[in-house]
């Protein structure tokens, strides 16, 4: 019992990592119906970035900071150059660019940090285990962390004039524009805030599985399993369904398939979410009209 | 609009187009005695290559779905294959029908839950296979078969009916006869009432539906037939290479040839053979820069394609013979022996118009007063 309690809780550990993720990729699905593929290297490379930064000498915290605000400058500027030109273009143009994304984000991480697989430090104490045993340090601390990202993206969305703004040009850009909300503004910022999420689950990812670069990729699968199962029109079903396969991996893994097939179990969830409930959990189902 | 470039000129065949055809065979079949055994194994690898992206081009161009996961398909292909001669000793020639059926069947299963609903599913379902697919191949349970971590190792065939080439020689042929038959049947089907289908449903999906296509069932098979091509690739680059293993399977592989369908032009079959020269020669000269050139190169491109030109190598080529003919065209209505038909006098009339055939008319009142 007491095995299954901490795979519980450590499955809701790298949940929370998931949920950050799918988080980021709902944002920027809601608001241009595109799903980010790059969205695991660019998290890599800021986390690469967090690695040069406190290498360089700065504490953990304020590296973590200056990586989140260069992270949120990548994505505006992502979102800028390459993104805006193709509002309008057909959905393989876009998924051409994501792709292209993916391979240039890989590539220079790979290029300028290399391919050898590196350690990443952990802020919180690894030494003795927490909560009476059933987790290390470094996963309370992730935890403590994602939800608290979680709940300020929350509370930055529900109770701000600018997240106001973004979920209003998201929902409906032309009224959003009438009423003067700079709408592709808005998207660009919803970009940087998707990509700093990006790094945060990077950063807090990266002293688990250790830093490559494609330490990401794995992580963006279960993303993506955790966006369809909660739903990739509703953000807070993003977010449970993060969670919710962060559990379901980690039960599978100790219980029924082993380790090995990790992967292939959020293949298993994303198939099975579209063969039973494409909708996911708490989306709505999008009817066309004829 | 860079899928809607169809095909319609292409599935004309005018006599030009089948000189240049049979010129082009005969040089591929002449290629095989000029080039050294290592150039003429890349050569090999540009055809398996040709046929995996014209796998890909089936669906994700003519019909519109976009796949990111056929690595998984050539996977699947190349392992068929590869256990089949290894474990089954069954002759080369004689798994390719096999690994065919194989991988048909998985695209169908695979195809069937994401291709009922529209938009992103496809390309967000294939993703995660070709991401799980290494993981999948390794595994303990089916270790016997597919040798774990280590893979398989397969024999060269040698050349049949006593025939003096070198077993590379033979293998190139082989597999430049097999990319024969596989592209005239794609042509064949994109040309025929089923080809049009598939491209009403990537164009008006909704008016294909309202025509009587069902669309769920014809994107499936067509992903079926697509993830068919591409593993029978597979099986030919397992035959060629003599040796698959997990790790040679991952999402790059599924991401190179998405690269090689969009440079060499989405929709068109003449394309994939670009595209896949494209794959197999780019990284040989970018590798010398650095490891992570090669991906470097290819995003750059992907994206400079997109923006710049979405029809690929192809669409640039048709633009650019329609611009020439099409200026040729207007040179001799306009000239009629007297204005003296120079080159620059040419490359003025085809410089400003996109598509030389319509900027005739306009280009002949202007010229109006010459005459």
């Amino acid at each position: 019992m007491d095995g299954f309690i901490h795979q519980i809780l450590s499955g809701i550990a790298t949940g929370g990592i998931y949920a950050s993720v799918a988080l980021a990729l709902v944002m920027i699905y809601q608001a241009t119906h595109h799903i980010n593929f790059a969205q695991g290297e660019m998290a890599t490379f800021s986390t690469y970035i967090a690695l040069t930064l406190i290498q360089a000498g700065l504490s953990y915290w304020v590296a973590f900071v200056l990586t989140f605000i260069i992270s949120f400058v990548l994505g505006v500027l992502v979102e800028r150059i390459f993104m805006r030109p193709m509002a309008r273009a057909p959905e393989l143009s876009s998924v051409g660019v994501f792709v292209g994304l993916l391979l240039i984000f890989s590539s220079i991480s790979g290029w300028i940090f290399g391919y050898t697989i590196k350690t990443f430090p952990t802020p919180f104490d690894t030494g003795k285990p927490m909560l009476g045993g059933f987790l290390s340090g470094h996963e309370l601390g992730s935890t403590v962390v994602t939800l608290a990202v979680l709940l300020s993206v929350y509370m930055f969305f529900r109770f701000t004039r600018l997240g106001l703004a973004m979920r209003a040009a998201a929902y409906n850009p032309v009224s959003s524009r009438l009423v003067g909300v700079r709408v592709s503004w808005m998207l660009a910022l919803g970009w940087g805030l998707a990509a700093g999420i990006g790094a945060i689950a990077g950063c807090m990812v990266a002293p688990i599985v250790f830093l490559d670069p494609n330490m990401m990729a794995g992580i963006l699968l279960y993303a993506f399993a955790g966006a369809l199962l909660g739903g990739i029109t509703n953000p807070l079903g993003a977010v449970l369904g993060g969670f919710a396969v962060g559990v379901i991996e980690n039960i599978g893994g100790a219980y029924i398939v082993g380790t090995e097939l990790k992967l292939t179990m959020a293949l298993v969830i994303i198939v099975a979410v579209l063969v039973i409930k494409p909708s996911g959990l708490l989306g709505r189902t999008v009817q066309s009209r004829v | 609009m860079s899928v809607t470039t169809g095909p319609t000129g292409q599935t004309n065949l005018n006599s030009l187009k089948i000189v240049g055809i049979a010129l082009f065979l005969a040089l591929c079949v002449a290629a095989a005695f000029w080039f050294s055994d290592y150039h003429l194994f890349q050569l090999t690898l540009v055809v398996v290559y040709a046929i995996a992206i014209l796998g890909l081009s089936i669906v994700t161009g003519f019909n519109g779905q976009i796949s990111l996961g056929h690595g998984a398909f050539y996977a699947i292909g190349a392992y068929t294959t590869a256990i089949l001669m290894d474990r089954y000793e069954v002759p080369y020639w004689a798994t390719l029908p096999a690994s065919a059926l194989v991988c048909a069947i998985f695209g169908f299963l695979i195809g069937l839950p994401a291709l009922r609903l529209g938009g992103l599913y496809l390309a967000l379902t294939t993703f995660a296979l070709a991401v799980a697919v290494p993981q999948l191949l390794k595994h303990k349970l089916i270790e016997d078969y597919t040798g774990g971590v280590q893979g398989i190792v397969i024999l060269k065939p040698d050349p049949p009916f006593g025939l003096k080439i070198s077993p590379d020689q033979w293998i190139y042929l082989f597999t430049l006869g097999v990319a024969c038959v596989l592209f005239l049947l794609a042509w064949n089907l994109v040309r025929g009432r089923i080809g049009r289908a598939m491209m009403a449903i990537r164009d008006q999906s909704l008016a294909a539906e309202a025509m009587g296509i069902n669309i769920a069932m014809l994107k499936t098979r067509t992903f079926a037939v697509s993830a068919m091509y591409t593993g029978i690739a597979g099986s030919l680059g397992a035959i060629v290479v003599q040796f698959v293993a997990p790790d040679s399977f991952s999402l790059f592989v599924s991401v190179y040839f998405f690269v090689g369908l969009v440079v060499g032009g989405v929709a068109s079959l003449p394309g994939a053979i670009f595209g896949a020269i494209f794959i197999e020669f780019v990284p040989n000269v970018a590798d010398q820069l650095s490891k992570a050139a090669p991906g470097a190169v290819y995003g750059i491109l992907l994206i400079l394609m997109m923006f710049a030109a979405p029809g690929g190598v192809v669409g640039v080529i048709r633009l650019l013979w329609r611009r020439a003919t099409g200026a040729k065209r207007a040179a001799t209505t306009l000239t009629d022996g007297r204005v003296g038909s120079t080159p620059a006098r040419v490359g003025a009339i085809s410089a400003d118009g996109d598509f030389a055939g319509a900027t005739v008319g306009p280009k002949q009142k202007v010229a109006g007063p010459l005459h």
